[in-house]
């Protein structure tokens, strides 16, 4: 029952979790002999998924399925803006968007909603 | 060992679906929008109100989402226009593929406008491209400034911020110059319109945004 619970309040990672092994299982197709040890996905803290709700429900998935011993690592990646006066890139903390070394409020969003595949490593049967 | 990369959006056979969704829309000049919130905001209120402005002529059809029920496609049927129910069966989002489906039978050339309820909740269908124009995020006075700080994934990737049942705003601790900065700080530029679907207030700014919308996806379409 507590694991339930805790698949309804991730629903959102469950889905990107079947995504993930969804992709996983077609990479293993096109490699006969090999299997996978470890999957490598890149998560933006503007993407609005909880990394360790993601690892949750991964296990859960692949729990007593072939993909059982796959290590998920998750790279988080911050929110990184450009300023549009002095073209700064920096890391967005606490959601402020105004550049830390000139003061310019107009920036412009540049990388920190990622959902990706980054890897996958496989090794010989 | 043999590391493999792949580089690759974990979403992509939606995004694929999506971009054929939104090349189709293109091609008959119909304006696509998501409308999204927590459950209880007031998205369906706000097609009832929108769908009762326009004229019997419009060419408009809606699609709803409901992890559970009909109820939404029975409220918005009842305006004339096409209604149609996506009963997601615990599913807390609608994907691309459910939308293709839902539109199979439909013919776009008798289409301007599809607007799409989405399932109340305010992560999951952040993720989701349905080959819409916008996303709108419909956010009620009665939730607490502090959502678009809470859910920044969903008031980042929504062009429009509506903030709704301001009638209650006398009896409610919600500060509305609060929450505009709070969406401003997820979603610099962000626009934002405040709205009753109770007592009608506001409700002509939000047809005006819609009326330029539809204005401008005909002159696109015109156009190319």
């Amino acid at each position: 029952m507590t694991s339930f619970l805790a698949f309804v309040d991730a629903m959102h990672e469950f889905a990107i979790a079947s995504s993930v092994l969804d992709a996983v299982r077609t990479e293993v197709r096109l490699r006969p002999g090999m299997r996978v040890s470890k999957i490598g996905v890149r998560i933006g803290d503007l993407a609005g998924l909880d990394p360790d709700a993601l690892s949750f429900c991964f296990e859960a998935l692949t729990k007593e399925t072939d993909l059982e011993s796959v290590v998920l690592e998750i790279e988080r990646k911050p929110r990184r803006h450009r300023c549009s006066r002095c073209a700064n890139e920096f890391v967005v903390v606490n959601y402020e968007t105004s550049c830390p070394d000139c003061g310019e409020e107009s920036t412009a969003f540049l990388s920190g909603d990622e959902l990706q595949l980054a890897f996958l490593e496989m090794e010989d049967i | 060992m043999t590391q493999i990369p792949l580089e690759r959006k974990i979403l992509s056979e939606n995004d694929r679906v999506a971009g054929e969704l939104r090349a189709r829309f293109a091609a008959h000049g119909i304006l696509c929008l998501n409308l999204v919130s927590s459950p209880g905001a007031g998205k369906t209120s706000l097609l009832e109100r929108t769908l009762e402005a326009f004229a019997p002529s419009q060419r408009v059809a809606v699609l709803t989402g409901d992890i559970q029920t009909d109820n939404d496609a029975v409220r918005l049927a009842r305006f004339g226009f096409p209604a149609r129910q996506i009963t997601t069966g615990g599913t807390c989002h609608l994907d691309a593929r459910m939308i293709e489906k839902a539109i199979s039978d439909w013919n776009l050339e008798d289409l301007d406008v599809l607007l799409i309820e989405n399932v109340g909740n305010l992560v999951c269908p952040s993720s989701y491209d349905l080959g819409e124009a916008a996303k709108i995020v419909v956010l009620s006075v009665t939730e607490g400034e502090d959502k678009p700080l809470k859910y920044p994934a969903m008031f980042f990737r929504s062009e429009l911020l509506i903030l709704n049942k301001i009638d209650l705003l006398p009896y409610v601790p919600f500060s509305i110059v609060q929450a505009r900065e709070n969406a401003q700080k997820v979603h610099p530029g962000m626009e934002i319109i405040e709205i009753s679907c109770l007592t009608g207030e506001g409700l002509p700014n939000w047809q005006g945004w819609l009326e330029n919308r539809i204005a401008s996806t005909l002159r696109i379409t015109i156009a190319t």
